[in-house]
């Protein structure tokens, strides 16, 4: 009987595959506490590389400058890309109207980021015409960010709006709740749980950006990523090694506090039904 | 009331309104985000379009004589009678991101029937181990790669011992790091959304036709593919777009002998300041990742149907 055969080969694949993507990961974090400025070997432990990251000037600018870009486009992006989700499915538009905000919605998603990145330096060099704000820098980046950022979180908060009824928001208006007051009341803690992984997938999008960073940023805007690529064609150094397990560890934390946040979302849904 | 009025009011969610009062309000909360992707994404796209029929001035400005030159360039023809350079980084690039997604593709099955096959409880670990790489900085993960395959490290001991590469020297550059860079950094793009349409497969659909005495290939052709497919097309899309225009891969694991689309691109915009060259380039990207994903598209029809 082939199909009771005990599978074996499918969990082999499964780990060999998972394994591939972390051999590199935990390369990167043993090498991070070597004691050896040059090469490989392993020479013993250390802190000395991640304390040399506190003390650079640079890497600290880069840190602060990552987090102002990741949370100023992420607010922007999420207010206003909300707004667009909803504004597009609770109100009757035509087919063709409805067409047309769908081709803008994906256009960042079938557009290769290359092209995107090409797009918005041509954007920014005609709007250089008008005043020099546009000059490459942390304007530009905000700018270039929030405008990917957008259709990810209306992508996202529509799926969740197309997901709920409309009779409990029908129920509100029949009890004579203003516009306004459905809103606040009704939609948006509906619509809640959308708009936070929304919100979440913007913040990470803007921290794992490297193509539209490296095509806005201006000399004192120089973010993580920019500076380890920058880094990285100097030579491999440990001081990368320790800052690229930071960067991980971050990650880690980010990936669990949201799956965390989207579990109580999921489990007070549970309870309300 | 006039009937012009009563035409106009229409009830909507309960509330008794007219057509213009909807009409305004949800301009209103559109707005912003239109106006933002369309000034800065739609229309400089449309721009690039108009910009690769143009001419580079001699300091790099735009000279707006139309020309088809750009695209005799990219073809292949210059001063200096015709090679193919450009279009091999084209069609290397198209061959890259295809190859990508099908390995991505093929491994991404068993890991999500292995998590899928996970009791609730541990299933999410699992997938926090996939997510996991898949938010890691990709300049970290690239950067890693170049670690992974340095001279000391017993990958590159084994190939030099095979013969494959110089006593002492790193696996990259080259094609085979390029796609191992590729592969890793496009796994989890498809392994999510496949997951989520293997989670609810219909596993009588398979039972069934294992009764019927169908062979195995027959059973994940049939029972298994068309239920999987919803979620295989999404991450392929996932995949082969942002692997088509790609350039931090190369830049990092290619070097100048494995250039794709991506770098040649950057280097118009950047480097070169021939951004009518570069325009021109991006639209034969453009065009090129449309046809692509027409492909796929096709493909996962024909597979419903078989």
């Amino acid at each position: 009987m082939q199909a009771q055969r005990k599978p074996i080969l499918v969990p082999a694949v499964a780990l060999g595959t998972l394994a591939f993507l972390y051999i590199p990961l935990m390369a990167v974090a043993s090498f991070s506490v070597n004691d050896s400025r040059f090469g490989l070997a392993w020479q013993g432990f250390t802190w000395k590389w991640y304390l040399e990251l506190f003390r650079n000037e640079q890497i600290l600018e880069a840190v602060g400058n990552t987090l102002l870009l990741g949370l100023v486009s992420t607010v922007i992006a999420t207010v206003v890309g909300t707004a667009l989700a909803i504004g597009m499915s609770r109100f009757p538009w035509s087919k063709k109207t409805s067409a047309f905000f769908e081709f803008n919605l994906y256009m960042p998603v079938i557009t290769p980021e290359i092209v995107f990145a090409g797009a918005l330096v041509i954007a920014f060099a005609s709007l250089r015409y008008f005043s020099s704000a546009f000059e490459p820098g942390m304007l530009n980046m905000i700018i270039g960010h929030v405008t990917f950022q957008v259709a990810f979180v209306a992508l996202v908060v529509r799926s969740r709006l197309a997901a709920f009824n409309n009779e409990i928001e029908e129920a509100s208006h029949d009890l004579y709740a203003t516009n306004w007051y459905t809103l606040r009341k009704v939609i948006l803690p509906m619509l809640t749980p959308g708009i936070v992984s929304g919100a979440m997938l913007a913040f990470t999008l803007s921290l794992d950006d490297f193509i539209i960073s490296f095509f806005t940023a201006g000399p004192t805007s120089v973010t993580l990523p920019l500076y380890i690529y920058a880094e990285v064609h100097r030579g491999i150094t440990p001081k990368i090694h320790a800052l690229s397990t930071v960067g991980l560890l971050v990650t880690i934390v980010l990936v669990i506090t949201s799956q965390k946040i989207s579990n109580s979302f999921s489990e007070k849904e549970r309870d309300d039904a | 009331m006039t009937s012009d009025q009563q035409q106009d009011t229409r009830i909507w969610y309960g509330e008794l309104t007219t057509r213009s009062a909807l009409r305004r309000r949800g301009l209103l909360q559109v707005s912003p985000g239109l106006f933002w992707i369309l000034i800065f994404l739609t229309v400089p796209a449309l721009a690039l379009i108009a910009l690769s029929f143009a001419t580079r001035g001699g300091y790099g400005e735009i000279e707006w004589i139309f020309t088809f030159e750009n695209f005799t360039r990219l073809a292949g023809y210059g001063m200096f009678g015709w090679s193919p350079d450009y279009l091999i980084i084209l069609a290397r690039s198209l061959w890259v991101a295809f190859v990508t997604t099908t390995i991505c593709t093929a491994l991404a099955f068993p890991l999500s029937f292995f998590i899928a096959s996970k009791p609730k409880t541990t299933r999410y670990v699992w997938l926090t181990l996939v997510i996991i790489p898949f938010w890691t900085n990709l300049v970290i993960r690239t950067y890693a790669w170049q670690l992974v395959l340095s001279p000391d490290l017993p990958i590159a001991k084994f190939a030099a011992a095979l013969g494959l590469i110089p006593e002492g020297s790193p696996l990259y550059p080259s094609e085979f790091a390029v796609y191992l860079g590729m592969i890793s950094a496009f796994l989890p793009f498809v392994v999510l959304p496949l997951y989520s349409s293997v989670e609810k497969l219909d596993w009588s659909l398979v039972e069934a036709a294992f009764d019927l005495y169908s062979n195995r290939r027959r059973v994940f052709m049939q029972a298994i593919l068309p239920q999987t497919l919803p979620g295989l097309s999404v991450g392929a899309i996932l995949t082969f777009v942002p692997a088509m225009g790609m350039f931090l891969i190369p830049d990092f694991l290619g070097g100048a002998k494995y250039m794709l689309v991506g770098n040649l691109i950057q280097q118009q915009f950047g480097k070169s300041r021939d951004w009518p060259f570069g325009a021109a380039v991006s639209l034969a990207l453009m065009v090129l990742t449309l046809v692509g994903l027409f492909v796929f598209r096709r493909k996962g029809e024909k597979m419903e149907v078989i």
